[in-house]
Formats: C-alpha cells, sequence, structure tokens
C-alpha cells in the first residue's frame, strides 16, 4: 500500500463551502458590511447535502455561504466603495473632534458614493429576469412610501420609494396590465438597516424597470402629464395649491390624467395578434390563444364608458388606480386630493362608490355602491350586478382571485355563482330565490323519501341477513334446506375486485416507493379531509340562516 | 453755597471709604494731617427738610473723599447730562467731521514712509513655498481630490437592457431563485366566506398552538365595510420576515417528486390470469381443543393429518372434513409429518422428547403392508444403538392398536420432523444453544440415528431436505445452510437478513428455498443467484409462522399470526437469465386470532390448488 494518505475534508463538499465567519473574513469586512453586500449581490447561505460532512464532522449550527460565490464576491468595485466609505466616516469623526470645520466640509463633498446598476445588469441579464423579481421590490417601495419622514430612514429614500410606486401605477393605468387584486387585512424589532440596503437595491431595480416599462409604451419618463390635462389642471388648481417642487409628483400620484408620449398617437392602435400560417395541429391552440386575447381585451375595457364618483371616506388611490386601470372616468371632492376632474353634481355621473351605511343627497340617474364592488368586478372579469353592493346591503363574501382550484379542492359557493355568471347564465333575482330555496325544501323532502326508499331497501337486506342467519341455525341442525341464489351485483364485484388486485399490486411495491405512495396518499386524504370540513362548516353555516330567516318570518 | 474748608485734599486715594467707617477722620491732608469727618448731625427730618426748602437740593451729591456735600455747577450738570445721553463730554467736539483721506487710490508721488522695503518682500517665502509643495504632494499622490463635481447620475434611469447580450454566467445557471410568497387565499379576505371564519373551538386551538406550528398566521376576520378594515399592522415585520428570509435563509435545491401514485404501483399481472390458485374458504375442520400446530396432507392427498396442543392426533379425510381417527399421543404435539413417498403411508410425530411413527393404515393393502414392511425391516445395527444418543423402541399393547409403530426416544424435546423424498430418512430438530447435537437423522430401514453435525453453528429452526439432490437445508436462528450430505461439507450459506427465522420450505426444483420469519418478513432465496435474498416481502403485519411451497402449481404460501395466509404466485423459468416472478394473488382470512396468535401451520394439497391452514382457533381450514 502506497501513495500518500488522503486526508479528510480536503476534497469534495467539505471545499465547496465556506462559513460565514470565513467569508467576512476573506473578504476583510465587517459584519454589517458583508450584509450588504450579499443582499446587494444577492448572495444567500447554501444548505449543503451532508451537513456534517462540510462541517468537518462537526454538528454545530453555521451557515455556509458557496466558496464561488465567497470568490466572485472578492472582485466586487463595491468592496472597495464600503471600505472607503468606512474611512471616510472615520476622517469626519476626526475633523468633528478636532472641531476642523473646514476639512468636515471637504470631506462631506468628497463623501464615496456608489452605483448599483451594474449590480443590477449582473443580477438580472434580461429584463425578463428582472421582472420575475419586481414583486419584493415593488412591496418593499410601497411600504416605504408610507413610512412617516422622521428619522428611522432617509427622507429621500422616502420620496424616491413614492415616486417610483408613483410612477409604476401610471405605467400599469397606461397598459391597462391590471389583472386581479384582493383586499386583506391582516392583523417592533426590525432592523431597518437591512430593509434600507434592499430598499436601496430595489429602489434602483424599479427605476430601471420602470423607465424600460414607460419606453415600451412610448411614455415620456420620467412621466409627464399630457398636456392638455396639465394645462386643466393648473387652471382648476391654482388657487387651491401652492406650486412647490412635490405639487407635480402629486398630481402624478392622482392618478387621474393620462401620460404624454414620446410620439403623441392619435388613439392607442388595437395590437393584433400575428396571423401565422398554421398547421391543423395547432388550430385549436391557436383559437384558444385567439379567445384569452379577447377576454383579455374586454377586462381591459371593463369600465369604460362608465363614470365613477369617489366619496371622501373610501380609499382614493386604490380606487382610482383600479378604475382608470380597466378604463373608467374618476373624480373625486376638490377637497380630498389634487387633480379631481369634475364634481359630485355632474349628472352623468354613473356609480358614485360610498361606504357609509346612509347618504343625505342621492341624485337618481346613478348607482350608490360600496366599493367592494369594484373589487369584485374586476376579479370576476365582468361587470356584476349591482344589488348586492348597495349601501346598507350586507355585502356577499370577497374571495380571493389567486385561488385556482383544482378537482377534490373546495370551491365556495360565491365562487361558483360567479363562474355562472361569466358563462353567461342568468343570476336569479331575489324572489326566484325565495322561490328556489322552496323548491329546493321540495327536493330535500323528496331526497328524504328517496332515503326512507332506500332505508326500507336496506331493510330488505337486513331481513335478508336474519334469514341467513335463521338458515345457518337451521343448518347448524344439520338440515338441508334449499339455498337461495344470492344476487351479486357485476359492476360491484368487479369494483372490488379491482380494489383488491390493487391491494396486491401494493403489497409489492418497494419500499422506498411505498413510503413515497403513503406519503402523496396521506397528503391527499388530508386535502379531502380539509375540503369536507369546509363543505360541512358552509352547511352548517347556510342552516343555521336559513333557521333565522324562517323564524323571523 | 459752600461750608467746606476751601482746598481740602485727601491723599488716601482710591481707597474703598468704608475702611475708615469706624474712625473719626477719613483721610489725610498734603500736610499728612487727619481730615475730620465733619460733623453730621442730620437725621432724616433734617433731610426732609432741607429737601423741601433748598432749591439746589436736586445738584447737592456727597463727597465721599471729603464727607462733605458738592453743590454742582451749571456746567457740571451739563457735563452729567451729555454723559447720560452718551455723548461726548465736550459740547464743542465735533463727530462728523469730514474724514481725511490718507490712503486712496491715487498714486502719490511720494511714498508714505521713507524706510527701505525688506528683503523678504522681494524673495519667496519659504513657509509658503513648503506649504504648496506639500499641496501639490499630496494632489499628486491623489490624497486632495478636487472638489467633485456634483454627480446627479445617480438617480438617473437608462435603458440598462438596450443591448441585451446573451452572457448568462454560470452563476445564473446555479442561482436558486428565493421561492415567491404565497399569494392571499380566500381566508385573508376582509369579508371572506363564512365557513373560512374560525369557530370558537378552532379560535381556541390556534391561540394554543405555538407560532411555528399555526396553519395559518393569522385569524380570519370579517368586516362588515371596507371603512372598518384597519390598517395592516404587520406589513413591516412582515416585509421584515420577507428580507431576512431572501439573504439569510440557506437555499437548497430539492427535487419535488412529481408522480402520479398510480404509476408507482408496480404493473404486475392480473391475479385472474394466474388461475388457478385458493381464493375461498371451503371448509373448516374441527375437533381439535388446542392450537393445532402442526398439520401435514399424505401424498395421496386424500388425508390430512393434524397436531395439537390438546394431545392428540387427527386424522381427517380431506374432502369431507370428517375426523376419522384421533390418536392420544399424550403430549402436546409440535410437529407431523407425512412420509411423502406415495407406497407407504407413514407419519412421523414429534412430542416431547420423543418421535413417533404412526402408521395409520389409511390406504390400500399393497401399501399398508409394504409400510408394515419398512416398518420391520431387520435390524442391523445393534453395536451402534447402545452408542448413539437415541433409543428405539417398538410399542405394544393400546398404542400398537392405535397404529403407533415406533418410538425413537431422544435426549432432548424435538421441535420437528422432516421426511426426506424418498421417505425411508427422516430428520429430527432439537434447538439447543450450547450443544452440537441438535439435529439427528433416522434411517427407519436400518432403525438407525446419526448426528452429522459436530459443532453448533447456531440455533437450529428448522430443516429440510432437498427433494432430489442429497443436499440438506438447515435454517438457524438468522441463515439456512445447505450441507452436501455426500460430501458431507457445508456447499452454501443464505443470509436472510431477518432477526429470526421462523420456518423455512424448499421449491420442488430444489434450486428456490423461502424462510419466514419472526419479524414479518418472508424472504426468498434463488439459490443460484446469490446467498442473498432475491425478494423480501413484507406483506405480513404480524410474525410468519409458515411457509408452503405447491408441489405442482407456482403457488407458494405464508401463513402468520395476522390471521390471514397470503397465497403468491411464484413462477420459476427454467431459463436461468430470467429471475422468478413473484405476485401475491390472494388474501386468505377465517382464522380467528387467539392468544396473539393467528394461523400456525400451512400446507398446500399435493395435487390441487388447495391450501390447508391451521390456526390457534383450534381449527384447521381448507382454501380451494
Amino acid at each position: 500500500m502506497g501513495g500518500l494518505q488522503k486526508k479528510k475534508y480536503e476534497r469534495g463538499s467539505a471545499t465547496n463551502y465556506i462559513t460565514r465567519n470565513k467569508a467576512r473574513k476573506k473578504l476583510q469586512l465587517s459584519l454589517p458590511d458583508f450584509r450588504r453586500l450579499c443582499i446587494l449581490k444577492g448572495i444567500y447561505p447554501h444548505e449543503p447535502k451532508h451537513k456534517k460532512k462540510v462541517n468537518k464532522g462537526s454538528t454545530a449550527p453555521r451557515t455556509f455561504y458557496l466558496l464561488k460565490d465567497i470568490r466572485f464576491l472578492l472582485h466586487e468595485p463595491i468592496v472597495g466603495k464600503f471600505r472607503e466609505y468606512k474611512v471616510f466616516v472615520r476622517k469626519l469623526k476626526k475633523a468633528y473632534g478636532k472641531t476642523e470645520w473646514s476639512s468636515v466640509e471637504r470631506l462631506k463633498e468628497n463623501k464615496p458614493a456608489y452605483k448599483l446598476d451594474h449590480i443590477i445588469k449582473e443580477r438580472y441579464p434580461s429584463f425578463i429576469d428582472a421582472l420575475r423579481d419586481i414583486d419584493d421590490a415593488l412591496c418593499m417601495c410601497f411600504l416605504f412610501s408610507t413610512f412617516a419622514r422622521t428619522g428611522k430612514c432617509h427622507v429621500q429614500t422616502i420620496q424616491l420609494c413614492r415616486r417610483l410606486t408613483v410612477e409604476w401605477m401610471n405605467y400599469v393605468i397606461a397598459s391597462r396590465a391590471l389583472k386581479k387584486v384582493q383586499l386583506h387585512t391582516h392583523p417592533t424589532d426590525v432592523d431597518y438597516r437591512v430593509m434600507a440596503t434592499f430598499t436601496e437595491f430595489y429602489t434602483t431595480l424599479l427605476g430601471f424597470i420602470n423607465f424600460r416599462l414607460y419606453h415600451s409604451l412610448n411614455l415620456l419618463y420620467p412621466p409627464k402629464l399630457d398636456v392638455k390635462a396639465e394645462s386643466e389642471l393648473k387652471e382648476e388648481n391654482d388657487d387651491d395649491y401652492a406650486m412647490n417642487s412635490e405639487s407635480y409628483l402629486e398630481k402624478l400620484s392622482a392618478l387621474s390624467a393620462s401620460l404624454a408620449r414620446v410620439v403623441s398617437t392619435a388613439e392607442e392602435d388595437e395590437a393584433e395578434l400575428d396571423q401565422f400560417p398554421v398547421d391543423g395541429e395547432d388550430m385549436a391552440n391557436m383559437e384558444a390563444r385567439e379567445k384569452e386575447q379577447k377576454q383579455e381585451e374586454a377586462q381591459k375595457k371593463l369600465f369604460e364608458g362608465l363614470k365613477f364618483f369617489l366619496n371622501r371616506e373610501v380609499p382614493r388611490e386604490s380606487l382610482a388606480f383600479l378604475i382608470r386601470c380597466f378604463g373608467g372616468e374618476v373624480s373625486w371632492d376638490k377637497s380630498v386630493c389634487i387633480g379631481s376632474t369634475y364634481e359630485v353634481k355632474d349628472e352623468t355621473i354613473t356609480h358614485q362608490i360610498v361606504d357609509r351605511p346612509n347618504i343625505d343627497k342621492q341624485y337618481i340617474n346613478r348607482y350608490y355602491i360600496q366599493p367592494q364592488w369594484v373589487y369584485d368586478c374586476v376579479n370576476a372579469k365582468i361587470i356584476l350586478p349591482v344589488e348586492d353592493y348597495f349601501l346598507g346591503v350586507t355585502l356577499p363574501p370577497h374571495l380571493s382571485p389567486f385561488v385556482e382550484e383544482k378537482d377534490g379542492d373546495y370551491v365556495p359557493p360565491e365562487k361558483l355563482k360567479i363562474m355562472a355568471l361569466q358563462r353567461g347564465e342568468k343570476p336569479a333575482h331575489e324572489q326566484e330565490d325565495e322561490e328556489e330555496e322552496e323548491e329546493e325544501d321540495e327536493e330535500e323532502e323528496e331526497e328524504e323519501e328517496e332515503d326512507d326508499n332506500e332505508e326500507e331497501g336496506d331493510d330488505g337486506e337486513e331481513a335478508e341477513e336474519k334469514n341467513l342467519k335463521k338458515m345457518e341455525e337451521q343448518r347448524s341442525q344439520v338440515k338441508v334446506t334449499a339455498g337461495k341464489v344470492k344476487v351479486e351485483n357485476p359492476a360491484r364485484l368487479e369494483q372490488e375486485e379491482k380494489a383488491e388486485e390493487k391491494r396486491l399490486a401494493i403489497m409489492m411495491m418497494k419500499k422506498k416507493e411505498k413510503y413515497l405512495y403513503d406519503k402523496i396518499m396521506f397528503g391527499k386524504k388530508r386535502k379531502v379531509r380539509e375540503a369536507n370540513k369546509l363543505a360541512a362548516k358552509r352547511k352548517a353555516h347556510d342552516d343555521a340562516e336559513k333557521s333565522k330567516k324562517k323564524a323571523r318570518k | 453755597v459752600s461750608d467746606c474748608v476751601s482746598d481740602i485734599r485727601n491723599t488716601v486715594g482710591n481707597v474703598p471709604m468704608e475702611w475708615y467707617r469706624d474712625f473719626p477722620h477719613i483721610g489725610y491732608n498734603l500736610d499728612g494731617k487727619k481730615i475730620y469727618k465733619p460733623i453730621r448731625n442730620k437725621d432724616e427730618l433734617d433731610d426732609f427738610l432741607d429737601k423741601m426748602d433748598n432749591p439746589d437740593y436736586w445738584r447737592t451729591v456727597p463727597d465721599k473723599q471729603t464727607g462733605s456735600d458738592v453743590v454742582l455747577s451749571d456746567e457740571q450738570v451739563q457735563l452729567v447730562n451729555r454723559l447720560q445721553r452718551g455723548q461726548f463730554g465736550d459740547a464743542n467736539f465735533n463727530e462728523y467731521e469730514p474724514q481725511v483721506e490718507f490712503f486712496s487710490r491715487d498714486v502719490m508721488l511720494h511714498p508714505v514712509t521713507n524706510r527701505p522695503a525688506d528683503k523678504r518682500s522681494f524673495i519667496p517665502s519659504l513657509i509658503e513655498k513648503e506649504k504648496v509643495s506639500k499641496l501639490v504632494h499630496a494632489i499628486k499622490m491623489g490624497w486632495i481630490k478636487p472638489r467633485r463635481v456634483e454627480d446627479d447620475s445617480r438617480g438617473r434611469y437608462y435603458d440598462l437592457w438596450a443591448n441585451e447580450d446573451s452572457s448568462i454566467l454560470a452563476r445564473h445557471k446555479m442561482h436558486l431563485p428565493a421561492p415567491k410568497i404565497p399569494l392571499p387565499g380566500h381566508q385573508e379576505s376582509y369579508n371572506p366566506p363564512p365557513e373560512y371564519l374560525f369557530t370558537d373551538e378552532e379560535r381556541a386551538l390556534w391561540e394554543q398552538q405555538d407560532p411555528c406550528d399555526r396553519k395559518l398566521p393569522f385569524v380570519p376576520r370579517k368586516f362588515s365595510s371596507l371603512r372598518q378594515v384597519p390598517a395592516f399592522s404587520r406589513f413591516i415585520h412582515e416585509r421584515f420576515e420577507r428580507c431576512l428570509d431572501l439573504y439569510l435563509c440557506p437555499r437548497q435545491r430539492k427535487m419535488r417528486v412529481n408522480v402520479n401514485p398510480e404509476d408507482l404501483i408496480p404493473k404486475l399481472p392480473k391475479p385472474k390470469d394466474l388461475q388457478p390458485f385458493p381464493t375461498t374458504q371451503s371448509l373448516v375442520y374441527r375437533g381439535h381443543s388446542g392450537l393445532v400446530r402442526s398439520i401435514s396432507v399424505s401424498p395421496s392427498g386424500q388425508w390430512l393429518a393434524s397436531g395439537s396442543d390438546d394431545g392428540s392426533v387427527r386424522f381427517w379425510e380431506v374432502c369431507s372434513s370428517r375426523c376419522l381417527k384421533t390418536v392420544q399421543v399424550g403430549g402436546a404435539v409440535k410437529s407431523v409429518a407425512w412420509n411423502p413417498n406415495p407406497s407407504v403411508c407413514l407419519l412421523a410425530v414429534a412430542l416431547d422428547s420423543v418421535v413417533l411413527i404412526l402408521s395409520p393404515s389409511l390406504a390400500d393393502r399393497q401399501v399398508v403392508l409394504s409400510s408394515e414392511r419398512l416398518l420391520s425391516a431387520p435390524q442391523e445395527a445393534d453395536a451402534n444403538e447402545g452408542a448413539g444418543p437415541v433409543t428405539w423402541s417398538e410399542t405394544e399393547g393400546e398404542e400398537l392398536n392405535h397404529g403407533i409403530r415406533l418410538k425413537i426416544q431422544h435426549p432432548k424435546a424435538v421441535q420437528q420432523v422432516s421426511w426426506h423424498a424418498k421417505g425411508d430418512y427422516v430428520a429430527s430438530v432439537m434447538p439447543d444453544h450450547s450443544s452440537n447435537l441438535q439435529v439427528l437423522i433416522h434411517q427407519l430401514s436400518r432403525r438407525r440415528s446419526q448426528n452429522p453435525f459436530r459443532k453448533n453453528k447456531g440455533l437450529v429452526q428448522c430443516v429440510s431436505f432437498h427433494p432430489v439432490r442429497p443436499y440438506f437445508f438447515v435454517g438457524t436462528q438468522r441463515s439456512v445452510r445447505i450441507y452436501n450430505l455426500v460430501k458431507q461439507e457445508m456447499t452454501k450459506k443464505l443470509q436472510a437478513n431477518s432477526k429470526w427465522i421462523s420456518s423455512m420450505a424448499v421449491h420442488p426444483g430444489g434450486d428456490h428455498v423461502i424462510c419466514g420469519s419472526y419479524d414479518c418478513r418472508l424472504s426468498w432465496f434463488d439459490l443460484d443467484l446469490s446467498t442473498k435474498p432475491y425478494k423480501m416481502l413484507r406483506h405480513h403485519k404480524k410474525a410468519v409462522r409458515g411457509v408452503a411451497y405447491h408441489r405442482l402449481y407456482p403457488l407458494f404460501a405464508s401463513a402468520s399470526d395476522d390471521g390471514t395466509v397470503i397465497v403468491c404466485h411464484g413462477t420459476v423459468y427454467n431459463d436461468l437469465l430470467q429471475n422468478p416472478l413473484i405476485v401475491p394473488v390472494k388474501v386468505l382470512r377465517g382464522h380467528e386470532i387467539t392468544h396473539d396468535l393467528g394461523v400456525l401451520d400451512v400446507t398446500f394439497h399435493p395435487t390441487q390448488p388447495w391450501v390447508f391452514s391451521s390456526g390457534a382457533d383450534a381449527t384447521i381450514r381448507l382454501f380451494t
């Protein structure tokens, strides 16, 4: 036996990973700087397959980074900037301590700054990649734009976030790209530095994305209001608002005016799907796509021709955003926000959105509805009947549009109703409802009768069994009687046979596969159980409601 | 009016006059004489009267140095007034006199001073030079930078992806994108359907659970209108947690198994196509009062012998389930085995430490005669008899009438008996940890017994003869050893991979062995393939007690304590390259579990696809 002795942990997975502390030392960065670098560059720890091997035999809980990732960080120019910044802070402190104000000023002027453009390009080599991560960026920017401008984080950051989010919303309106909305309710020890670093990155990302999106629609970036709209706004609001630097952003954020375009087109030409010569196989596919396209088009024009007026108690921004996204016109009281386009008195208003139990002065030729109607319409992709959403009416449940039920999942009855409406079936009115209820009652009774019949059948079976037992007793007395032919259901027999076959085949499964199979089946069963539970709960609730109704009658 | 003496000069200087408070004098004059304090006898009243009467009272001031009162003159009063107003003391001073321009922009013909210029005024300054050179050096070294032009390109955006080069780094391929936050479902709506709201029980449960165990991180709530919805208080927290997840959470690529569970089930031939095999219970043999440990079918297939703990051996007619004969042997019967030779009709019974050879005479005359002949063969090896551990004895009287012909007395309790295919040899097992005397092979025709093993190789559980070749299978606790009886050596040792073998059966072809074990497994060995099991079947829920092969059909059965007999189809191919096909075809139930024991023994009918099983419920059942 010759050769060098192989040492443990000198090859294989142990050398592919590096612990966080070691990585930090290798990069010569402090922990906060390392953290920032990881956030900006998108480096995350990896969970090794064999943790003990990677940990060199120890089982201590450690986080591991890929060594390649850390090596990659070594060449990052931002690391140099971090160090510069550290030096800058040190010098500044020193200058302050010595009260050398001139050098403080000089230092402040030369404060090191870094740009994240190259990192974004590197992390997202194509635009599509960037769009994939936009959800987190948007959430973060919206969060920061709601922060109060005191302490914790820079005012500039908050302003930037606000600007970017407003730009985003304007883009969505201009492109009419919104599909689904939902309203939620959910019910600090938070490290704002981490969030600020993320926000720094996300704002840059969102800025570039916005730029690109605006240009894809031939819109000016930074966004400018349409000249006509701008002049209108000016006329109306000159006396109300002092024109300061922020008012333009406010006007933008009013979301009521359209944006200026690079090339002013008269009307958005309908983007038609290019027709390619297709083979017979693709025809169905093509048709389906065309149908989808048509549906989308229809959805984009959902609120077209409708004129909305928002009362002051409804969430203005959200509703204005939605209505404008789907082509509706919207306005609000002049004192609520800048950018209102018409007044309450306007006779052409079709819908007024109100979120209070009653309103004093009602105009005849418009619907007074609760805000949920708008959201539900958008999710259902059709104009829902307004009756359920009148003032003071108990609202139907607001459903999530993100839940896609597969077969076997529980589907709330409201969703079924909406699906029926989408298919174009007539909505049942209340009177009909009652009739239906009665009918249902009758049906139920019938069902009960049927049940009774079935029970009778069961009784018959029981009787048969009794007979059999008797016969057995007789047999034990050694008496031969004429046997009865046992009627067997061939379908059921076949089913049983199949079930047994399956059981036997399952017996022959390999251990690993059996484990997997059991797991899958367990999951399926749990799903069914949950669906059943929900259905049962719903039924109990509906029954309770019905009985209440009857008691009131 | 002045009442003081002219020209009194006090020489004490500017010292506080309190120093002289307690003295009669207040200082010294020029001659060095004391100046005495003027006699002051004025009281407040006098002062007041003086104030009223004296028109000059307002301009009378006390002189501290002399202690006398002085009346100010008009000039003095004026001076005081001017000073109080902040004006110059001299009334004639003009403070607004025109300025005389001494240094003007006009170059004078003559210098202001006539002083010659200093040398330093025309030689460059060394200090300045030093300073400048320092600055120059600092600039050279890059320590001092020119004032930076305000760089506003930070907040400026441009088309970053204008030239989308497809330079996808290896990193991007390795990148594990973080999983997206699941989108909100119906429960998270502000006005969810009623079934998603918690009932009181669910809510209590939710509150009891640890936050990490909860299925939902929040309680679904219902608001009657949008204006009552409060602000989302956990928004910051949620985003922060997401941030932490993004940069702190270790990521790992996990392959999601996305299989249809139906695909996992192996595609086996349908049991229907593998018929015949026993499917239904057709007969129950009742009669025993104790658990039936062992059963055996006669080679003709007409008779069934069973040994029970109630101390009897019963003979049944297979077709009618009638008990033809009962032999009381006086002890719990451990094992019965019918002689496989069809030309004789003998049964070996093991009880306590005795092996009995019974001749039930349940056959035609010819056969009975031939078995009698076998039993009454000449005894040659008398010399060996005394030396061996076993004594052979013939029975007499009552026992003979019952058909018990021979008694082979063993030194220890016998657990199992097993015949050779020819029917001349019978092997008996006496499990013992500490002895090499565990297996004995008896030859009936010569009434001779021998111990084939010199060494103890583990606790022997069961033995079996090879159906055609001179091999002998010994099942010990964890392995099966195969001995060549001719060469007298071990040829193979099969590792059963189970904890404790309970039973063993050899395929009629002789190349396959199945072993049942107390840890619920059945292992199939292919002797040509490997010493490891070709297949482990974990069909039973409890200990496997008995296994059996069918002599003609490709069937085998296993009996277990869970009360079931599982019949499997096991085709053995003549082609050596093709592995046996094992398909379970039927689970037979019928026996009741008594005292945690289910089915104890199982055996096939020699010619029909029928299986017999004996159970702890004192019954024997026939499945056809």
